[in-house]
């Protein structure tokens, strides 16, 4: 297993709050990890960190190697990192397709001179955006009308396509902001399922999550976060039973969940 | 013998009001594939209804004021970027052409390289600094660079000062026959624009398209997923100031005159309300809009001094009651493929 | 020399007037008012209309019924001011910022061109000009009606600044410019701020638009256009939303248009000031006392 992602000692701090303060975790291609913390803990800005949208203040962020810290969210998506929104950024007013092909936009093979002439090339190059579209809602299992706008979809059904639209990138690191949240019984099932069967791909999965059900379920390995540092990792059954974790939660059941609009 | 609805049945049974009727034909025409085609036949034939020099003028005026349209709808309807000085683009364009036309005693249409150099370097110089800055600023700076423009062509001499440019030559002459013929001009016009219609709607259907889309929905989205925004917008500005060169080209020959007052914010407003008007990225509603602002002054002359308070109040009204324009809302992409997987599934049985 | 900087502070206090509204708008609202300059046009017309319509005994008093008739057109531009805030702005709060800035679009259209079709688009000559003697100051050339425009507009700045720290209204105009929602919550009329902030920023618009008609002697329906362009550029220098910042901008792009002017010409004049306008929104976007204007997470 080679390590995708190396995250060593990263801080970002807002004025004098540290949101992260010296978190270090390594996550590995076909491996999914969980980051599970109380509220407040720094799981989202250590995710705004890894993926440009935050500049951290400290520390380094290597993908397969390669240095990606501090560097723009659409360079770091380039070297191969794709994610999903805690509150489900999809672009509203398009089509589901068109989200999906979103995801598609660095690859493709056209160039506006095709686009304006209609050649050969675009018209494969619209082809393959369509039906690669299509593989990725099939894959994420999506059942909804696929030429309507995004606004018209269940909250559920807006779920599956930001993931698929996340997972249409191609990235060998995936991270879920929170995928579970607003999800009925079944949905989740499924998606433990859609997590699976994208480790299976070969790709490296990172989620933050606060349904400890799911957690413990679909995690290989789980990265415990506490006022901004890594408190404990381990196997979910390690983690379960680490008196550090414990004190944080302060005893929080496994069947407890935050409401779709909780923060981390 | 009289017709009786049950009264369990009536409201199964209403016959469809009148206005949804009027509303789902309009859609229905509107989304129609060849209402480009009847568009451009009804431009092909319109000569042939009134030929006189006076509408002839008029209506090529107005194709000019599409291709503006058209060019701003990339750059604010597309991508976002509220672009208030486009009238700039034009003015690039057309003194381009007027300058170096009268200057090297060209046809016009052979300054066309020129123009593409200086409508691109102005789209660079006017879109680098400035679309790193939220909407609102964004707005006013481009206005200022508009008055900028217009400024410049006022007090520079090469552009002739208040005066501007005078007698430019035609726009192609091939041996005898000059095309700047009224007639022979307007169907030169309506071809040009319609090419210059049809790619910006080809470009709005591509990749490069979609990553516009994008960014006006949601620029941190488009980031994650690997848009560079920037560049992104950058390119809209590009391909809407390429767009103004081309008007600036016909602008300059059709009117064989340009001066600065062509160039006033004012018309950068009616552009926007042309865009406005005809939905914010809706390339169709576009070009009708376009033609109904600049068309319906004409008929309107009796009310000159009220039509620019109309089309101010317009703008207000359209946006607080129906800011998708006043066109009917664009259609979903087909379920073909969709319908084609269920009945594919339907066949081997498996349950979907 | 020094009448450069008497010309640039004299200019300056009008675009510190009509950026103070901007400022405020902007601040509270987070929209720039792009109608905003109109109003200051509108208010130049209606003082005007009034004093046309009292006639010669109006303008035999001079300043006195100067001061009196822009005290009238302050109330009247400020009520219209309300007005396009309810009427265009209001309907669309919480909209995308796009559609309101169109929305000011046809706002600002919508008051040029209505009154160009009831006053006529010709320019109209002010009853009241303003005349008087000139005096030699520190080798300036400085009259009598400028010291007192400058004072009175000294004084409505230093009435705004007292307004926005000491009374409630204005506490309230703070709260709301920090966090609507939470201002809202602790049962701040937000609606009856938003229109009195509209008010006083349009109220001051129309006295500057009285004074510089006073002044100039001539005002046409687009006098509105270019000073809302200085009075944005003017609120960018010193600091979007920071009313302290407006009037300092105001008086610092007077300054630099004045001596701007000197290096290059008059005729380029306008066109140095959104040349700054650029170079501080690309430099240094903060303007000198306040916010921040890029976008980002």
């Amino acid at each position: 297993m080679s390590a995708v992602l190396e995250v060593k000692n990263l801080q970002i701090a807002f004025g004098g709050v540290k949101a992260v303060d010296g978190l270090t975790f390594t996550a590995n291609a076909r491996e999914i990890i969980a980051v599970i913390g109380p509220n407040g803990a720094g799981k989202t800005s250590a995710f705004n960190c890894i993926t440009g949208f935050y500049t951290p203040t400290g520390g380094e962020v290597t993908l397969n190697g390669v240095d990606i810290t501090g560097k723009r969210p659409a360079d770091i998506a380039h070297a191969g990192v794709s994610r999903t929104f805690q509150n489900l950024r999809l672009f509203h007013d398009m089509t589901v397709l068109d989200n999906v092909r979103a995801g598609m936009h660095l690859y493709g093979g056209q160039n506006f001179v095709d686009a304006i002439f209609h050649t050969p090339r675009f018209k494969r190059s619209e082809a393959m955006y369509t039906e690669e579209a299509h593989h990725w809602l099939d894959f994420v299992g999506f059942t909804g009308e696929r030429g309507v706008p995004i606004k018209n979809l269940s909250y559920g059904q807006q779920k599956q396509v930001e993931i698929a639209r996340a997972l249409a990138r191609k990235a060998e690191l995936l991270l879920l902001d929170e995928p579970a949240a607003g999800l009925n019984h079944n949905e989740k099932k499924s998606l433990l399922e859609l997590c699976r069967r994208i480790r299976d791909l070969g790709t490296a999965i990172v989620l933050i999550e606060h349904d400890m059900g799911l957690v413990m379920e679909v995690s290989e390995r789980i990265v415990v976060m506490n006022f901004g540092k890594e408190i404990a990792e381990g196997t979910p059954a390690e983690v379960k039973a680490n008196p550090a974790v414990i004190e944080a939660y302060l005893g929080k059941d496994d069947d407890e969940e935050v409401p779709a609009d909780g923060n981390a | 013998m009289t017709m009786e609805y049950k009264t369990s049945s009536i409201v199964t049974n209403r016959p469809p009001t009148k206005r949804k009727m009027f509303g789902d034909l309009m859609a229905r025409i509107f989304e129609n594939k060849y209402i480009g085609w009847v568009a451009l036949a009804i431009a092909l034939l319109a000569p042939f209804v009134s030929a006189s020099s006076y509408s002839l003028n008029v209506m090529t005026t107005a194709l000019i004021f599409v291709v503006l349209g058209a060019g701003l709808n990339i750059v604010v309807g597309y991508c976002g970027l509220l672009d208030l000085g486009y009238i700039a683009f034009l003015a690039v364009g057309a003194y381009t052409a007027g300058i170096l036309s009268k200057m090297f005693e060209l046809p016009v249409l052979f300054t066309l390289p020129a123009v593409l150099v200086m409508t691109i370097l102005a789209g660079l110089i006017i879109g680098a600094p400035t679309l790193r800055l939220r909407s609102d600023y964004l707005a006013i700076v481009t206005l200022g660079f508009g008055e900028i423009t217009r400024i410049t062509a006022q007090n520079l001499t090469i552009t002739g000062g208040p005066q501007g440019i005078y007698n430019i030559p035609s726009f192609l002459i091939i041996g005898d026959f000059d095309f700047q013929e009224p007639v022979i001009f307007y169907y030169l016009t309506v071809l040009i624009v319609a090419g210059l219609v049809l790619a910006a709607a080809r470009l709005g259907k591509s990749r490069l398209g979609r990553a516009w889309k994008f960014v006006k929905e949601d620029e941190d989205a488009a980031e994650a997923m690997g848009i560079h925004t920037y560049k992104v917008k950058l390119l809209a500005y590009i391909f809407g100031a390429v767009w103004g060169g081309f008007g600036g080209m016909l602008f300059a020959s059709h009117l064989t005159a340009i001066s600065p007052p062509s160039f006033l914010f004012l018309q950068s407003a009616l552009v926007l309300m042309a865009v406005v008007l005809g939905g914010m990225g809706n390339m169709k509603g576009v070009v009708v809009g376009a033609l109904i602002i600049s068309l319906l002054p004409e008929f309107l002359r009796d009310f000159a001094e009220y039509r620019y308070l109309l089309f101010g109040v317009l703008l207000i009204v359209v946006m607080v009651f129906r800011p998708q324009g006043l066109w009917p809302p664009r259609g979903s992409e087909s379920e073909r493929k969709q319908a084609k997987l269920d009945a594919d599934a339907l066949q081997n049985g498996i349950p979907r | 020399m020094a009448q450069i900087i008497w010309d640039g502070l004299f200019v300056g206090s009008f675009y510190a007037l009509i950026a103070l509204g901007y400022s405020m708008v902007y601040g509270i609202i987070k929209l720039l008012n792009f109608a905003h300059g109109d109003l200051y046009m509108v208010g130049a017309f209606i003082g005007y209309t009034i004093l046309t319509s009292l006639g010669g005994w109006a303008t035999s008093m001079g300043l006195f019924a100067l001061i009196i008739v822009m005290m009238l057109s302050m109330v009247l531009t400020g009520s219209i001011g309300v007005l396009v805030e309810r009427l265009a702005y209001r309907p669309l709060r919480g909209a995308p910022r796009l559609a309101v800035l169109i929305t000011a679009v046809g706002a600002s259209f919508a008051l040029e061109y209505g009154v160009a079709a009831i006053a006529s688009p010709n320019p109209r000559g002010f009853p009241i000009r303003l005349d008087g003697d000139i005096m030699m100051v520190l080798g300036a050339r400085v009259t009598f009606p400028q010291i007192i425009l400058m004072v009175i507009a000294g004084l409505l700045m230093f009435g705004l600044d007292r307004y926005i720290r000491k009374t409630s209204t204005g506490r309230a105009m703070r709260s709301i410019s920090l966090d609507m929602k939470g201002s809202l919550l602790m049962g701040v009329n937000v609606n009856a701020v938003i229109s009195r902030t509209f008010f006083i920023g349009s109220a001051l618009a129309g006295a500057a638009g009285v004074m510089a008609g006073a002044y100039y002697g001539k005002i046409d329906f687009l006098m509105g256009f270019i000073i809302g362009l200085k009075a944005f550029t003017a609120a960018v220098i010193g600091g979007i939303g920071n009313v302290r910042g407006a009037m300092l901008g105001g008086l610092v792009l007077g300054l630099v248009e004045a001596f701007g002017s000197e290096l290059v010409g008059g005729q380029w004049r306008d066109a140095f000031a959104f040349g700054v306008l650029i170079l501080f929104l690309t430099l240094r976007p903060t303007g000198i006392l306040g916010e921040r204007v890029t976008e980002r997470v």
